[in-house]
């Protein structure tokens, strides 16, 4: 299977190769004629929706206050929803598309489903945060972070590297939520970084020493608890939970692994406009509205805690910038999420 | 040894029906005859209904073949690679262990729990035989929830088994309880006559008389094991059920995903074959004509305190545990938690979807029920046992299957509020086929004759007579396919139109994002919802032992 499953890739991938090529040609083709941009967007669009409800309602309330637009959410995770699109093909009811993560949006970009995103959109977000190909964008940012607690893990003992936690030293000492599509992508982030050999060996030591949770923030809930002494997450789940209660995290530190380490991987939310929608007007105008300085202050000011993509807008500043956390440089568009789900699979996690 | 012929009525046990036992059958021979039935209404029955219960049956089928033919078209070095593989194992040992804990355990709790309220004098057991089928009313992922927040590290087999068992075991209780009221006190004193001891006349006269009620309500908890999702995700324990859904999340509908889900199907024929293999060939009616005397009560003397622990320590867990979560929750959350403006919503469109869904199922579970009691043939009982088989598929295996037939037959109908009805048809349709069929069985069909002979046209006849006496049957038939949409959550997440949020699709999200004080409200409404249902299950279950 693993083997079909490959050429298919194969096939894939040069297939996307020559319509990525021609799908450029014809996006830089057609510039001069941003017909769309000029039309006032009405109607209604329906969002496929992988980012957190609370986060993608806030920005569909501003925007139809400001346009008039109604937003129909459809909720799911990532590659959910992305292997539904794919499915779903031309047929799809969907206008847009938003993931928490890369690999999921890469998928339907390599399906050749998108249309290109309007020039003025992308110019509203820096080149790292976006495929060349600009067929999807950067909305959102999230930093992977190491989660401990500090009664059962002193400073001293932190791995250096998330490769060092597939040592058996480590069995049965983190945790983590790898159903979810957000440690997904971290692993595809290693796959990316070290390869596929390195990354099923790295997974199979993982299923021996690491504890499964389903869901960030039952990890963090778990370390909190002592239940476990640390656990793979994203930042905002910790921060979100700090500026409430701190129920879940009050006993918790994070601990960033930097370095341009696999685990100081730094994860882009992905959004696109369906080449189907039948409201591409308003579909693109909400994309331009969630990348712009409107949909950007609501990642500032909000509970997300999600880092903005946006030069214009900062991060909410009880975050650690992200400037500071020397991530690994990978083109988000290079994820591979079908890949991950077979390697994890094989692990037997899935 | 069974006694040869017990002369005792017990309900019926078609499978997969959580109110079937109680209510499906009233043993005694009917008013009217059934098996004359079709001779003097009319040699054939009319094309329409033949065609309209031939044609749901086959929709019930889709599923199936749905999984059958994936797995075809998969090939065989592909569905071997994804089935013998060691997660399998690990899945295939979670959820085997858990039946073969979980089923003795709520057959063994039932029946004990059915026997304290039915056959002891212990004062207050009128009020408890109320209360142990409450539990019905909490869907068991609430149930879950209640228990994790009430102890966090929950979590594995055992705190599934324990979580299951406080959800199911209802679902032998009932059926047990009903069967109990209705033995016959004569072969209990003949053995007691011929020397048997108190526990002698329970485990060689009464228990083999339960043989049939307790292998229907341990089917019906195996089944429920094997489909439910929610509750053991909540307590990190995997079964091929969460095992499904974790793939489907991460692949839509690939082929690891339908893999896990032919084996899940082949666990649930395994059980309806050992189900109905399990309950032999003895006769257990009761056919002596007139009514069985009611059976004197047992003191349990000096045991009394002991009885009161049991049951009370039953209801405490089962429903004070998950209650005091919720409440303390609400408590918690103050009145902003019911402010939210989706919360009416939720509410709205989860009854809306109940009544539709209810009102539908009972209307094509006619022609089915009508065949199987006017018309008994191969044909009709075939229609019927389809229908069962369909509804012990897990809701997950059947949503998987339709979603990926509309998206590539059946456009039009993907994500259409149609489908997602359609799916809840196939899911709870045996619910209502059970009632329907037990409410025809009892209408005179020579009543309906006379008013045709007096001029009605036979529709007619059928409408103003006939329905008239199955009406309460029909009620009860909603009532219990209601139930069902009301606690439903994977299918309904999978199919449901975009923007579509239920009670369940709610409460589940808010779970989710560990917003314990956000979903006790949606806890609250579909516990409340669910109560009326529950109370006229168990009423109904009464009532047939009156009778």
């Amino acid at each position: 299977m693993i083997l079909t499953r490959r050429w298919t890739l194969l096939a894939a991938l040069g297939t996307v190769t020559l319509l990525g090529a021609t799908g450029c040609a014809a996006s830089d083709a057609s510039a001069p004629a941003p017909a769309t941009e000029a039309s006032t967007p009405s109607g209604s669009i329906t969002v496929y929706n992988a980012q957190h409800e609370e986060l993608t309602q806030a920005w569909a309330d501003e925007f139809t206050a400001e346009t008039g637009v109604t937003v129909t959410l459809r909720n799911g995770s990532d590659s959910e929803l992305g292997n539904q699109l794919v499915q779903e093909g031309t047929a799809s009811k969907a206008d847009v598309f938003l993931t928490e993560n890369s690999p999921a949006i890469s998928l339907v970009d390599r399906a050749g489903l998108f249309a290109p995103v309007d020039k003025a959109t992308l110019a509203q977000v820096p080149e790292q945060y976006r495929p060349s190909t600009g067929m999807w964008t950067g909305i959102a940012a999230r930093s992977t972070v190491f989660a401990y607690n500090p009664s059962l893990l002193g400073e001293g003992e932190l791995p250096a590297s998330l490769l060092d936690l597939a040592d058996p030293a480590w069995a049965g000492r983190w945790a983590a939520s790898p159903s979810g599509a957000d440690f997904q992508a971290i692993v595809s982030a290693l796959l990316e970084l070290e390869g596929e050999d390195a990354t099923r060996d790295w997974l199979a030591a993982m299923k021996e020493n690491a504890v499964v949770y389903k869901g960030n923030s039952t990890v963090m809930k778990a370390v909190n608890a002592g239940e476990i002494p640390a656990g793979v997450i994203y930042h905002y789940y910790w921060f979100g939970d700090q500026a409430g209660t701190g129920e879940n995290s009050a006993s918790t530190q994070m601990h960033y692994f930097k370095n341009q380490d696999p685990g100081a991987f730094v994860s882009v939310s992905g959004g696109g406009v369906l080449e189907t929608s039948a409201n591409p007007v308003a579909a693109q105008a909400f994309l331009a509205y969630i990348t712009g300085k409107g949909g950007q202050e609501i990642l500032k000011t909000g509970t997300s805690f999600e880092y903005p993509v946006s030069d214009s807008v900062d991060a909410n500043p009880a975050l650690v910038p992200l400037s500071e956390l020397n991530a690994p440089v990978i083109d988000p568009s290079k994820l591979n999420s079908t890949k991950v789900t077979d390697l994890m699979t094989e692990a037997g996690f899935l | 040894m069974i006694p040869a012929d017990p002369s005792t009525v017990t309900p019926a046990t078609d499978p997969s029906d959580t109110g079937r036992g109680t209510v499906a059958d009233t043993g005694a021979p009917g008013p009217a005859g059934r098996t004359d039935a079709a001779a003097r209404v009319g040699k054939r029955p009319s094309p329409f209904i033949v065609a309209a219960a031939v044609t749901v049956s086959l929709l019930g089928l889709l599923p199936l073949g749905y999984v059958v033919i994936t797995g075809i078209l998969t090939g065989w070095p592909t569905l071997s690679a994804l089935v013998f593989r060691p997660r399998v194992g690990e899945l295939l040992l979670n959820t085997i262990g858990l039946v073969l804990i979980t089923v003795p355990l709520t057959a063994a709790i039932g029946v004990a729990a059915a026997w304290l309220v039915g056959r002891t004098s212990l004062p207050g057991r009128r009020v408890f035989a109320v209360l142990l089928a409450t539990p019905l009313a909490v869907p068991a992922f609430v149930n879950s929830y209640g228990w994790v927040s009430a102890v966090p590290s929950l979590n594995g087999l055992w705190s599934g088994v324990l979580i299951a068992t406080l959800s199911y075991f209802p679902l032998v209780y009932l059926p047990c309880a009903a069967a109990l009221r209705r033995l016959d006190p004569t072969v209990e004193e003949a053995a007691e006559s011929l020397g048997s001891s108190a526990w002698g006349v329970f485990f060689r006269v009464i228990l083999p008389q339960l043989r049939l009620p307790i292998l229907g309500g341990a089917l019906l908890v195996g089944l429920h094991l094997l489909s439910e999702y929610g509750a053991f995700a909540m307590i990190r324990f995997d079964t091929f059920t969460t095992a499904i859904v974790e793939q489907y999340r991460s692949t839509f509908n690939g082929p690891a995903a339908n893999a896990l889900a032919g084996v899940l199907v082949l666990l649930c024929l395994f059980l309806l074959i050992g189900e109905s293999g399990a309950r032999g060939r003895s006769r257990y009616a009761r056919v002596g004509s007139g009514v069985a005397r009611v059976t004197p009560r047992r003191s349990l003397g000096a045991l009394t305190p002991v009885g009161y622990l049991f049951l009370g320590g039953l209801f405490a867990l089962a429903i004070g545990v998950p209650f005091w979560s919720v409440i303390r929750w609400l408590f918690q959350g103050g009145a902003a938690v019911w402010t939210e403006p989706v919360l009416v919503q939720a509410l709205l469109q989860t009854v809306g979807y109940g009544l539709v869904g209810a009102v539908v199922t009972c209307l094509l579970a006619f022609p089915i029920a009508f065949l199987a009691v006017r018309y008994p043939s191969r044909l009709s009982r075939g229609l019927e046992s389809v229908n069962y088989l369909t509804s012990s598929l897990p809701g997950i295996v059947t949503a998987l299957a339709l979603v990926t037939i509309s998206i590539r037959f059946v456009q039009p109908l993907y994500q259409t509020t149609v489908l997602v009805i359609v799916t809840y048809l196939l899911m709870f349709l045996p619910r209502a086929l059970v009632n329907l069929r037990a409410g025809l069985a009892q209408v005179p069909v020579g009543l309906e004759e006379a008013a045709r002979s007096l001029g009605k046209p036979p529709f007619a006849a059928f409408l103003s007579v006939t329905t008239r006496f199955f009406a309460p049957s029909a009620l009860a038939a909603g009532a219990l396919v209601f139930l069902g949409i009301v606690t439903e959550l994977t299918a309904t997440l999978l199919l449901a139109p975009s923007g579509t949020r239920t009670l369940a699709i709610q409460f589940w999200s808010k779970v989710n994002d560990i917003d314990y004080v956000g979903a006790a409200p949606y806890a609250l409404l579909m516990i409340v919802l669910s109560l009326p249902v529950t109370y006229l299950l168990f009423a109904r279950s009464r009532l047939v032992s009156v009778s």
